[in-house]
């Protein structure tokens, strides 16, 4: 709560709008700011992985396989092949997140258009396109994953189109069901009543109040995204050796669990690291923006 | 009621008739030619042309897609091309496997997700709230296929207790009751049980804060009741949700086994799936999740149907 003082004068020069309630609200939030943190640490690294790594992630060595955490020079141990773990799991972050957020991105842009369209139009447009997503909403999102993938084969671009696919279906849902709901709002209602054209309404009436739930959707989905992308290559699906990918390199030293129990777990340490950050910035998100969805 | 009900029934038959569109395109999306996997590579033309005409591949798509719905309405999923058996044959052994997994699983999770949720709700924003919610964010963010190889490396590798992978003693897939069998169930079903937990949990939450901030259990306060009768209003009023939320669960986990399957060689659907993608067996790869789609379509309508039967307020909106 603020002082008395502050919000008349507030209130006389300029209301602060609603993102700056949002950022207010979302910087007391510790948690939050934590997962924010960590999640930029984790870009961050990514960026920088050519310069952070400590030795080259590609280098085997058949001499030193499989050495354990703490090894003199090899602080994180090596893998079945040799390779130094720490640049590997440093390195990983590159194609982790990009494999990850990448979907969400763009199924972000995609469903959004999708839904914005069907809400807004409604009618037969509005039957056609949201029972078409229906049949994509009818298979769990792990099968239609796998089924799309598996049928188009293994590679990066591959996986990336697969999970744009997953997360398309309930970012329209959602997309759709807000903009039917502020489409009945008066204002909108006025707006055409004078004439603007549907476009117009769109951009300026109705993108502006459907965007925020959207985004905060979808930001929820980014970790959702991140454990299923990571499970592609970890099927052997998606990022193929011998690049650096957490969910590979834990398919890789599968293998090694009895040999090296603890290394061979470090990949999926660092997926539920990424994965509970994602999640906890979203779940700050959305209180910070008060959303109940 | 009735009328509601027969609503939902009819409105999935347009959305299985688009699962099966989708599935039967999953074949055409696949690169290469669909024969290459049947034909020596160096067939003669018109062996290739005799051969596409056997298997109809020379007739229009959806000519093509007309025949593939007959036969699978008839309960002809294909012949797997690695086995040479029917892949309805191998999928009904499988089937059981992956069903017995997920049913434990979404029980366990259901248990404790309504427990942590119940607990969480009812000592709104207090610590065990928050130590109860972060249960569940952990369990909606762990990668399970990693939790697996955890508890293997704890259960199997260290301490030697349980075994760290298939379904029964010596490979062996012929599920019996005892304990060898059992034990063999434990370290998956738990493993999968994380993910229905951690929604529950969540679900169950909310439900509980939102209906303990309602009137009326001021009201049953007031009135005089005892916490024990107001737990039971509470329950009453959460349980359908709930309920829904958990077949939702079972239906997500039996498409979504293959991470599970995979890191427990557990003989399953998903485990199938897996082959079925490393071989390239595109007809198993197919009928399988043709198969799975359809469960999980089904399912959707049973919790819908059930859900309206219990909670008279569905109907209304």
């Amino acid at each position: 709560m603020s002082a008395p003082a502050t919000a008349v004068s507030g209130a006389i020069e300029k209301s602060p709008g609603y993102w700056a309630g949002v950022g207010r609200r979302f910087r007391r939030d510790p948690v939050a700011m934590l997962a924010l943190c960590l999640v930029l640490g984790l870009i961050l690294m990514a960026l920088l992985a050519p310069w952070v790594a400590p030795a080259d992630p590609y280098r085997a060595s058949m001499l030193r396989r499989l050495r354990p955490i703490g090894t003199p020079g090899f602080l994180l141990g090596t893998d079945e092949l040799g390779r130094d773990m720490l640049s590997r799991l440093i390195h990983g972050a590159r194609l982790s997140l990009l494999m990850g957020v990448t979907p969400v991105f763009i199924a972000f842009f995609v469903g959004s258009a999708i839904g914005i369209t069907a809400g807004y139009i409604g009618g037969t447009v509005n039957t056609v396109l949201m029972r078409t997503i229906d049949v994509f909403f009818a298979f769990p999102s792990v099968l239609l994953a796998i089924a799309l993938s598996g049928a188009l084969g293994a590679g990066i671009f591959n996986g990336l189109l697969s999970l744009t696919v997953v997360f398309i279906p309930p970012i329209a849902r959602i997309a759709e069901s807000v903009t039917t709901a502020v489409r009945k709002i008066e204002y909108v209602e006025a707006a055409r009543a004078s004439g603007a054209s549907a476009f117009t309404i769109v951009r300026v009436h109705v993108l502006g109040n459907v965007i925020g739930p959207i985004f905060v959707y979808a930001t929820g989905l980014i970790s959702v995204s991140l454990i299923l992308a990571s499970g592609l290559s970890f099927l052997g699906l998606g990022v193929k050796p011998p690049e650096p990918e957490w969910g590979l390199m834990l398919n890789t030293l599968r293998n090694a669990i009895y040999v090296q129990p603890w290394v061979a777990a470090l990949p999926g340490l660092m997926i539920f690291i990424t994965s509970v950050s994602f999640n906890l910035l979203s779940d700050g998100l959305r209180s910070a923006m008060d959303l109940k969805a | 009621m009735l009328i509601y009900i027969l609503r939902r029934v009819i409105y999935a038959i347009p959305v299985a008739f688009g699962v099966s569109v989708v599935c039967f395109m999953l074949v055409y999306i696949s690169p290469g030619d669909p024969l290459t996997s049947i034909l020596p590579p160096d067939a003669s033309a018109q062996l290739q042309a005799e051969m596409r005409r056997i298997y109809g591949f020379d007739r229009p798509l959806p000519v093509q897609y007309g025949l593939w719905l007959m036969k699978i309405l008839q309960g002809d999923l294909g012949t797997s091309i690695a086995t040479g058996r029917p892949v309805a044959q191998e999928l009904g052994k499988a089937l059981g496997n992956t069903l017995m997994l997920a049913v434990l699983a979404t029980l366990i999770g259901f248990i404790l997700g309504s427990l942590f949720g119940f607990v969480a709700g009812y000592f709104h924003n207090s610590w065990i709230d928050k130590l109860a919610s972060f249960i569940s964010i952990i369990g909606v963010s762990v990668p399970h296929y990693w939790l697996g190889m955890v508890l293997v490396i704890i259960f199997s590798v260290q301490l030697n207790w349980l075994p760290a992978t298939g379904a029964g003693p010596g490979g062996s897939d012929a599920w019996k009751w005892n304990w060898e069998h059992v034990k063999h169930l434990i370290l998956p079903a738990v493993t999968m049980s994380v993910i229905p937990m951690g929604i529950v949990a969540r679900t169950v939450r909310a439900l509980v804060a939102d209906i303990l901030s309602q009137e009326f259990i001021t009201g049953l306060a007031a009135k005089g009741l005892l916490d024990r009768g107001i737990f039971g209003h509470v329950v009453k009023n959460a349980a359908p949700t709930a309920l829904a939320v958990m077949g939702l669960q079972l239906g997500y986990l039996l498409g979504g086994s293959i991470l599970i399957e995979t890191v427990f060689s557990w003989p399953g659907t998903g485990f199938l799936l897996g082959q079925a993608i490393f071989q390239r067996d595109l007809p198993l790869l197919q009928g399988t999740i043709l198969v799975l789609a359809l469960f999980f379509v089904t399912l959707n309508l049973i919790v819908d149907v059930i859900q309206t039967m219990l909670d008279p307020r569905v109907q209304r909106s």
